[in-house]
Formats: structure tokens, C-alpha cells, sequence
């Protein structure tokens, strides 16, 4: 089926550089059923209407050869059985959890953890990039946006969110890879990934839970020790549940940061005259649009695989039946022609940017508001000190992973590094 | 610097308030407020809060050159003789409010170059009303700093402090107060309701009775509550009533919420859905008596407020009142102007021009906001007249298109209702036509939680769902709903109540289909019709 072959050919490795041409492929037939019995979907308007349509489930346990009813459970071979995540789950308990996870980082109760961090994501981001000049301070340089900087940077924010010693990062990578490539549909059915998923989650939880053990007694400010804390109207989450949604935030709190910084400065680098103004700094109101443009334009992730059909749904003229996975992507969404005017350009003056880059609806994503600074001061710092940035290969090499998009390495040759300015986070 | 974020659109993703944690504060799961009128201090935040929302909801003022430039010129109308009015013509707004902004701001950004005015009986540049029954209440917001942000300044003659008395249709003139006409090719009404007074007038002289509507009620209550006064009786439990009792309890002063019907918000919403309110506003201490009036209202010898009797046969010590008695439409100055205007509104057609009395649809004369009534087709072709904050934006600029468009381009007001209320840190969000309803049922969440899907049914169609605390799911519903989707919803979806079962919705007689316009005359020739401006309601 020709169809089903533009779904191959997406998550064919040799395709990830540039997805785009297939998704508008895609986009040409809304749903397509893939030889797996998944559905995918593809165009702006249906992809906003499943985001918020309460036939659709989070929740693997959903399916039925994967529910409670089935021989097998995938989470119960799994070494610890740690509960799924927040991602993973439905409403109510999802909402529970949800309303949990933040009130220890945003509002209502806490409404100015993260503008209180902005200080500290520049204070990183300028360390990171004063380390670009320390070799040779004159010559041309050659650095790695991702090894040297968009990796390490989210790394270390969420670690002090979190309250997880920077130095165990070599300790948690491992499980943490692992976790991700679970999430890649090229490398296995979907329980087979369930179960992977289930023990990078369980090696994780195994991680956290000896740092919970450790600080028994005297918690810090950090989110983790807010979580076991439990304070509050609800019923706190269990340490099993904590466990699991640690392991969550560690994870995605760099995995896909580290995509979105990478994407812009590449992006950037591709688009000189916009970069040239984020250099000029004279638009203060720039670096809020690119990022949100960026978001659309080349998100850190690309599709949201794991939704299931609780009963029959039509969508677009096609009924996906009840029981079905179905595979959002959310990438090619945001370059619907049909509610994108000129989808294909990178233009951060766009007005009313309403793209599909943290999803939508009750899992809309929970770190966004961390991103978005992060990915703003990052890109902004860049653009702002390296003294003419070029791009070493074009494309660059990307990770194998079709969902968490991004670069393996991003080389890029600059002829020093200017001294910090003036510049409020 | 002005801002105003549209609450309909806004789903509680809280972006915003990560994002301006001094601009913007969350109240509960999903009710956002905000400050209309922040620093500029504050402006940076502000521009990442409103690229930052997902639904693109947040709207300030621009001061930059490129949204004048995207601005202007978006629309490009031929130019054509028959057209040229559609660009350079005159155009009246009469009502400066909401409505009649977007209007205003629609034309010009729709490349309308020619004179416009914009007329409005207060003196005060467009405001918002909304926050004036909670951060103005509260104090977090001074009464006159809801000002609309007026993007790229709107070139127009504001016309303020003075009210439209007429209207010459065959002249084409408005009629001002103070003597003066100005003469229009395209008129806009959108004059919007007034609060109903309290219907004694010896009593409604008492200094400590209220009414809320303008941004001096909302000051003057404003005072009165940071005072802390012994007890405040709020009269009717609608919308605005019920945030007057919610912005008591927020400032800790005792309340008593006096409604005749059997809940709180059942004129809108039902009484199964205002039986959720009700224990809402006892949970919060509200002393909410329901299937009760007041009376009278009793004053001491100085004419302050001291004393309520209810028609229960109890009296109440009370400091200030608060008359929440819903409003009455700004018509009268279209009196003998020969449209079709009366206590329910303006009638005009989907494309938002008025209609006479005789039924004829005018050409040059549109109606948009609360004082415009249109025919729904999702609700049998019954005029609605709709107080939402929402269908006055929508209309506005529907009707500001309309006026400068050739037929084929004019587009339809058909959207669906829609509308909020923020209430014991409860987001209420409403979808359809709730009181168009023979039954209700909760279709997702949890009532003890108040957190819950209601979806509600006429004759098995969904005609209207209401969320508390829940609005993200609100668009599938309305989708369900212009789909006239089967009643009871059959389909299994996440958190669906196990006891899910429809009851009777218990929405107040909706209005019979009344006459207000009789037929005279015996031949054709002579036949016309009247309009009847009384009604049997």
C-alpha cells in the first residue's frame, strides 16, 4: 500500500533529516491505517480534535490485548511493577497526579518556581558558552552544540528542579536512553517497548528511590522532596507513584529540550537574517516568537504514539475502530496548509502561532513552561556570542529516534566568543 | 498597559501565569485572573505569556510597527462604484463598548478608509466588564482600569459621554442628546443592556444598594466591601450575582445570596447543574437562600440600608445589597425609528443586519452584542439574544465585515454560544443553549468533586454541555452538538461517572413562542406589521 510506505519511509533512519516532504505526503489522506493496525494521523484540525476527544485514551491498558483481561500484563513482568506515569494514564487519576506534580512547580501554589530559575538557566547557559572560548580564544573554534551545550544545560536544570545530583548524570543517561528508544515505534511492537519501558522505568525508579531514601528526614526545596512531602487537600502520591513520575520529569525534562535548543540553533544557522536579528538584539519580543516558531516549524517531538481509541471514532471520514492505537503527528499538524498560511517557511513574525508543539488538551505538556525559557535563553545567548557561527555538515547527523527528533551532533565552526552583555533572563 | 484575554477561548493551561506570575494568577484547577491594566514594567513577561498560550487567547496592546503594518490593508476591497462605500463611505458605531470596539478595530483592519464614529452614552473609552465583578471586587484592579487595549489606537472620531435619542432611518441620522445628527451609509447598533434596577424606587435611593454594571457600581461596591460591612445580601443568583457572593467570601465578609428560583444560575444553567452551584456556595459559607424574595428593603433615618425582609417572613440585618436582577436592553432610543426592536433586543438576521417591523431585512443597518437577537438554526430558528462576552466579539466582527462586503463575501453568525463564569475558584464554561434541555446527564467527571462534563439533551439531540473545572474537553462537545448529535451520549470515553444516568434537566419555561409583531391591514396592499412592545413574560 502506498500509504502505508510513506509511514515506512517516516520512520525510516534515512529520512529523519527531512520528514517534512513525506508528512505533506501523509497530510494527504488524514488517517491512514499502518500494516500494525495503527492509525495515523496527520492533518491540524482532526489532530486538535482527538487532543481533546475523551474517546481517546492515554493508556495502553486500554487496549485489549494489552488490558486488564489479558493473559499477559506487560507491567507486571516488570522488575519493580512501578505504576505508569502521568503521561501514561487517563483522567481522573491523571488529573490527580497532574494536579500533584504541580503544585510543587507552578501555579496555583507555586507560581514563581520557574521565573525564579530564569537567573540560573542564563548563569548555565553563559558558563556553557565562556567554555566554547576557554581552548583557543583567538583562532576558529569547532564545538558541538549538542555534547557541549544543549545537552548538558536541560540536564543540569532539571536536576536542580528536581533536586538530583548533576554528577549522577553518566549513572542515569544509560536508563534514561533506554527509556526513550522504548518509545521509538522502529524498534519494537508495542509491548515489547511496554515491557523495555517498564524496566527503564523500574532501573530508574530504583535510582530515585535511593535518593528519596537518602533524603529521609531533611527535604530540601526541590520537587521531589515536595512530592514526597504531600501536602494538600488529595490523597499524596503513593512512593510507587512518585517513583514513576520522577523518572518521567528526568527524562523528558532534558530528552526534549535538548532537541528543541539543537533544531533552533540549526534553524537559525540555516536562516541567517534571522539570525542575524536575534544577534542585533534590538527586538526584544524576537526570541519569544523563534522560539514559538520553532515549535511549529521543527518541534523536539514529532508525534504522540501512544493514544488508544476507547470506542469507534470518525475522523475526516474515516471510522477508526474502538481498540486501535493511534499515532498523532503533531509535527506534520503544524504544517497543515490548511490552517497554516505558508506552513513551509520558517517565520517568527507570524501572527497567532497556534501550533501543535506541546500537544494539547489535559496532557498539553507539563514541562513547557520550562522549556520555553530555556530554549529562548539558550538560543538568544548563541545567537548573541558566537562570533560567526557556521555549520560544519548539512544536514547534521540525526538521533535514530523519529518521535524525539533532533541532531546527534551539531558542529559548528565560530571565530571566538563574545564577552557576555547586559541581559535580563 | 491594556490587556484582555479572551476567556472563552482560554482553557486553564496556566502558560501564562508560569510565564507573568504578576500579571497573571490561577485560582484554583483552571480559572484564570488577571490584571487588565499591569506595569509596563511587566510588558516582556506579557509578550511571553501571550505567545505563550495555547490557544492564543491574550491580547495588549501593539505598539510595535509590525502588526500595523500586518494590520492595515489585510482585506482589499474592489473598487468598483457600487462597492465605494464598502471603503469610503460613513460608518456609525453607536454603543462603545466591546462590541462596537471590535467593530471599530475590524473595519480599519479590513482596509475600511473612510469616516468612522463611534458613539457611546459613557464617558469612559471601551472598557471590560468581566473583571469587574472579581479583581475590581477584590481590589486587585482599580474599577477604571479594565480599559480595552485599543490595538493600533482604532482611527476613529470617539464620540464619548454622549447617548444616541434616535434614529432617522430614511435620513440616514443618528440623533445624539446633545442635538446633533450624524449622518451614516452603514450603521452598527450595539448599545448593549443596563442593569435592571431595583424595581422600588423609594428603596432603591438607599445608600448601600448596588446595582453592578459600570465601572462606578464596581468602584463604590468596591469601597463598601474593603470596609468590611456586617452582612452583604446579594438579590439574585445569576451569574453576576453569584461572583458578587464569591468575591465576599474571597474578602471574608459574611453574604447572604437571596434567589427566587430553586438554585443558583438556574435561569442559565438548570437546576440540576445549579444544584451543583448551590452546595458550591454553601461549601464556601454563603448563607444561600433559595425560593425566596426580598420584599422590601428598609433604611434608617439617615437613608442607609439597615434591613431586608424576605418573603419567608424573615428579616435580615444588612449593610449593603446588591440588586442582581439581571438587565434591560438599551432599545428605547429606537423607538418609532421603525426597526424591529423591543424588550427581547433588535431583531436582525444571521448576517447581522436589522430587521423592521415588517420583517424586512434592512441593508444598511447591523446589530451586534447583547442587544442584538439572531435566528439559531441549531435552536429551531428561535432568536437568541445572547449576554456573552464572546458573542459580542464575535458579532461585532461579523457585522464590521458584513457592513463593508459585497453580498457574496458576508459571512454567517452562526456560531454556538458560549460562555464563562469564574466562581469559588470553579471555572464554569458553557457550550449550546443549556435551557434548551428536557434532560441532563453528567457525561465525564465527578459532581462531589466539581469537576464534571454536563451534557444536556432536547428531544435526543446534545444541544448544550457545561464544565466545571473540565473546559478542555468543552470543544468535543460543541462539535457534538453542531453535529445534533444523539442524546444520551452512547460512547465510552475516560473518567465516565458509573451512575451516569440523564435526569429531567429542570430549565425554566423557556418563553412560548410569544407574538411580538401582529399582522395589520386586510389587502396586500396595505398590509404591514406592528410590533407589539409588550410582552406577556
Amino acid at each position: 500500500m502506498a500509504q502505508t510506505s510513506i509511514w515506512q519511509q517516516i520512520l525510516d533512519h534515512s529520512h529523519r533529516a527531512d520528514p517534512y516532504p513525506l508528512y505533506a505526503e501523509l497530510r494527504k489522506t488524514p488517517v491512514v491505517r499502518t500494516e500494525d493496525g495503527s492509525y495515523v494521523v496527520s492533518t491540524y484540525r482532526e489532530i486538535v480534535a482527538l487532543l481533546h476527544d475523551p474517546r481517546l485514551s492515554s493508556d495502553v491498558r486500554s487496549l485489549p490485548e494489552l488490558g486488564a483481561d489479558a493473559p499477559v500484563q506487560a507491567s507486571e513482568e516488570a522488575p519493580a511493577g512501578l505504576p505508569p506515569n502521568v503521561i501514561a494514564i487517563d483522567p481522573p487519576e491523571h488529573d490527580r497526579i497532574r494536579r500533584l506534580l504541580t503544585r510543587n512547580f507552578g501555579p496555583p501554589q507555586r507560581p514563581r518556581r520557574v521565573d525564579s530559575m530564569l537567573p540560573d538557566m542564563l548563569e548555565i547557559v553563559t558558563s556553557e558558552i565562556n567554555d566554547f572560548a576557554s581552548e583557543d580564544r583567538s583562532g576558529t573554534t569547532r564545538v558541538d552544540i549538542v555534547d557541549d551545550f544543549a545537552y548538558p544545560f536541560p540536564v543540569t536544570v532539571i536536576c536542580r528542579l528536581l533536586g538530583v545530583p548533576r554528577e549522577d548524570e553518566p549513572r542515569f543517561q544509560a536508563m534514561a536512553d533506554a527509556l526513550i528508544k522504548a518509545v521509538d515505534p522502529t524498534t519494537g511492537g508495542i509491548a515489547e517497548r511496554q515491557h523495555r519501558r517498564a524496566e527503564a522505568v523500574a532501573d530508574l525508579g530504583r535510582y530515585f528511590a535511593q535518593l528519596l531514601d537518602a533524603r529521609r528526614g531533611h527535604p530540601g526545596d526541590d520537587l521531589l522532596s515536595g512530592l514526597v512531602g504531600g501536602d494538600g487537600p488529595e490523597t499524596p502520591m503513593s512512593r510507587e507513584e512518585v517513583l514513576s513520575n520522577a523518572a518521567l520529569l528526568l527524562v523528558a525534562g532534558h530528552e526534549t529540550t535538548v532537541n528543541l535548543i539543537t533544531n533552533g540553533m540549526l534553524t537559525l544557522l540555516r536562516h541567517p537574517e534571522v539570525l542575524d536579528r536575534l544577534r542585533r538584539g534590538d527586538e526584544p519580543d524576537l526570541a519569544v516568537r523563534v522560539v514559538e516558531e520553532l515549535l511549529r516549524f521543527e518541534p523536539p517531538v514529532h508525534f504522540l504514539p501512544n493514544r488508544y481509541t476507547l470506542d469507534d471514532i470518525e475522523v475526516a471520514g474515516t471510522t477508526i475502530p474502538g481498540g486501535s492505537p493511534v499515532t498523532l503527528v503533531l509535527a506534520a499538524g503544524s504544517r497543515d496548509p490548511a490552517d497554516v498560511p505558508d506552513p513551509d517557511r520558517f517565520d517568527p513574525d507570524r501572527e497567532h502561532n497556534e501550533h501543535l508543539g506541546f500537544g494539547g488538551g489535559v496532557h498539553y505538556c507539563f514541562g513547557a513552561p520550562l522549556a520555553r525559557p530555556e530554549a529562548r535563553i539558550a538560543l538568544t545567548e548563541l545567537a548573541r556570542r558566537l562570533e560567526n557561527p557556521r555549520l560544519v555538515a548539512d544536514p547534521p547527523p540525526y538521533r535514530p529516534n523519529p518521535v524525539l527528533r533532533g541532531p546527534r551532533h551539531l558542529l559548528v565552526e565560530i571565530d571566538g566568543v563574545n564577552p557576555v552583555h547586559q541581559h535580563r533572563p | 498597559m491594556k490587556i484582555v484575554v479572551d476567556l472563552t477561548r482560554c482553557q486553564g493551561y496556566a502558560q501564562c501565569a508560569f510565564a507573568a506570575p504578576n500579571v497573571f494568577t490561577m485560582r484554583g484547577d483552571e480559572a484564570l485572573l488577571y490584571n487588565p491594566d499591569p506595569d509596563d514594567a511587566e510588558r516582556e513577561k506579557i509578550v511571553r505569556a501571550a505567545a505563550a498560550c495555547p490557544v492564543q487567547a491574550i491580547l495588549f496592546d501593539q505598539e510595535d510597527a509590525r502588526h500595523r503594518r500586518d494590520g492595515a490593508g489585510a482585506h482589499v476591497v474592489s473598487a468598483g462604484p457600487v462597492e465605494a462605500v464598502e471603503r469610503i463611505g460613513r460608518v456609525v458605531v453607536v454603543g462603545a463598548s466591546l462590541a462596537g470596539l471590535r467593530a471599530a478595530w475590524t473595519l480599519r483592519s479590513e482596509g475600511f478608509t473612510g469616516s468612522l464614529t463611534v458613539i457611546g452614552d459613557e464617558p469612559d473609552p471601551p472598557y471590560d466588564r468581566p473583571p469587574l465583578s472579581k479583581q475590581a471586587l477584590l481590589g486587585q484592579v482599580p474599577a477604571r482600569g479594565t480599559a480595552l487595549p485599543r490595538r493600533d489606537g482604532v482611527d476613529a472620531d470617539w464620540r464619548l459621554g454622549v447617548a444616541a435619542t434616535g434614529l432617522d432611518l430614511r435620513g440616514k441620522q443618528v440623533l445624539l442628546a446633545d442635538g446633533e445628527q450624524v449622518g451614516f451609509d452603514r450603521l452598527l447598533i450595539a448599545t448593549g443592556v443596563r442593569a435592571r434596577p431595583w424595581p422600588n424606587e423609594a428603596e432603591a435611593g438607599l445608600d448601600g444598594l448596588f446595582a453592578l454594571r459600570t465601572p462606578d457600581d464596581a468602584d463604590g461596591l468596591r469601597r463598601r466591601l474593603a470596609a468590611g460591612p456586617g452582612r452583604v445580601l446579594v438579590i439574585g443568583a445569576g451569574f453576576t450575582g453569584s461572583e458578587v457572593a464569591s468575591a465576599c467570601r474571597d474578602l471574608d465578609v459574611p453574604v447572604t445570596v437571596v434567589e427566587r428560583g430553586a438554585a443558583p444560575l438556574v435561569g442559565a444553567l438548570g437546576a440540576v447543574v445549579g444544584g451543583v452551584a448551590a452546595q458550591m456556595q454553601r461549601d464556601h459559607g454563603v448563607d444561600l437562600r433559595c425560593g425566596v424574595q426580598v420584599e422590601a428593603l428598609e433604611g434608617d433615618g439617615s437613608g442607609r440600608l439597615r434591613r431586608a425582609r424576605l418573603s419567608d417572613g424573615s428579616t435580615l440585618d444588612v449593610d449593603v445589597a446588591v440588586a442582581a436582577l439581571g438587565s434591560i436592553r438599551n432599545v428605547e432610543w429606537l423607538d418609532g425609528s421603525g426597526l424591529a426592536a423591543g424588550a427581547w433586543g433588535v431583531a436582525c438576521d444571521a448576517g447581522c443586519r436589522a430587521v423592521d417591523v415588517n420583517g424586512v431585512v434592512t441593508d444598511d443597518v447591523f446589530v451586534a452584542g447583547d442587544v442584538a437577537r439572531f435566528p439559531h438554526p441549531v435552536y429551531d430558528y428561535q432568536y437568541l439574544a445572547l449576554e456573552h462576552w464572546g458573542n459580542a466579539v464575535t458579532q461585532g466582527r461579523i457585522a464590521a465585515h458584513n457592513m463593508i462586503s459585497p453580498q457574496g463575501e458576508r459571512w454567517p453568525h452562526l456560531a454556538l454560544p458560549e460562555f464563562w463564569s469564574t466562581q469559588f475558584g470553579t471555572e464554569i464554561k458553557s457550550v449550546g443553549v443549556p435551557t434548551y434541555a428536557d434532560q441532563v446527564v453528567i457525561a465525564q467527571g465527578s459532581v462531589p468533586e466539581r469537576r464534571f462534563v454536563a451534557a444536556y439533551g432536547y428531544r435526543g439531540r446534545i444541544t448544550a454541555a457545561v464544565a466545571f473545572n473540565q473546559s478542555k474537553w468543552l470543544e468535543f462537545y460543541e462539535g457534538l452538538i453542531d453535529r445534533a448529535a444523539p442524546f444520551p451520549p452512547a460512547f465510552r470515553t475516560v473518567d465516565r461517572p458509573t451512575d451516569g444516568h440523564p435526569v429531567a434537566a429542570e430549565v425554566p419555561d423557556r418563553p412560548t413562542q410569544q407574538a411580538t409583531v401582529v399582522v395589520t391591514g386586510h389587502g396586500p396592499g396595505e398590509r404591514r406589521a406592528a410590533f407589539v412592545r409588550k410582552t406577556y413574560l
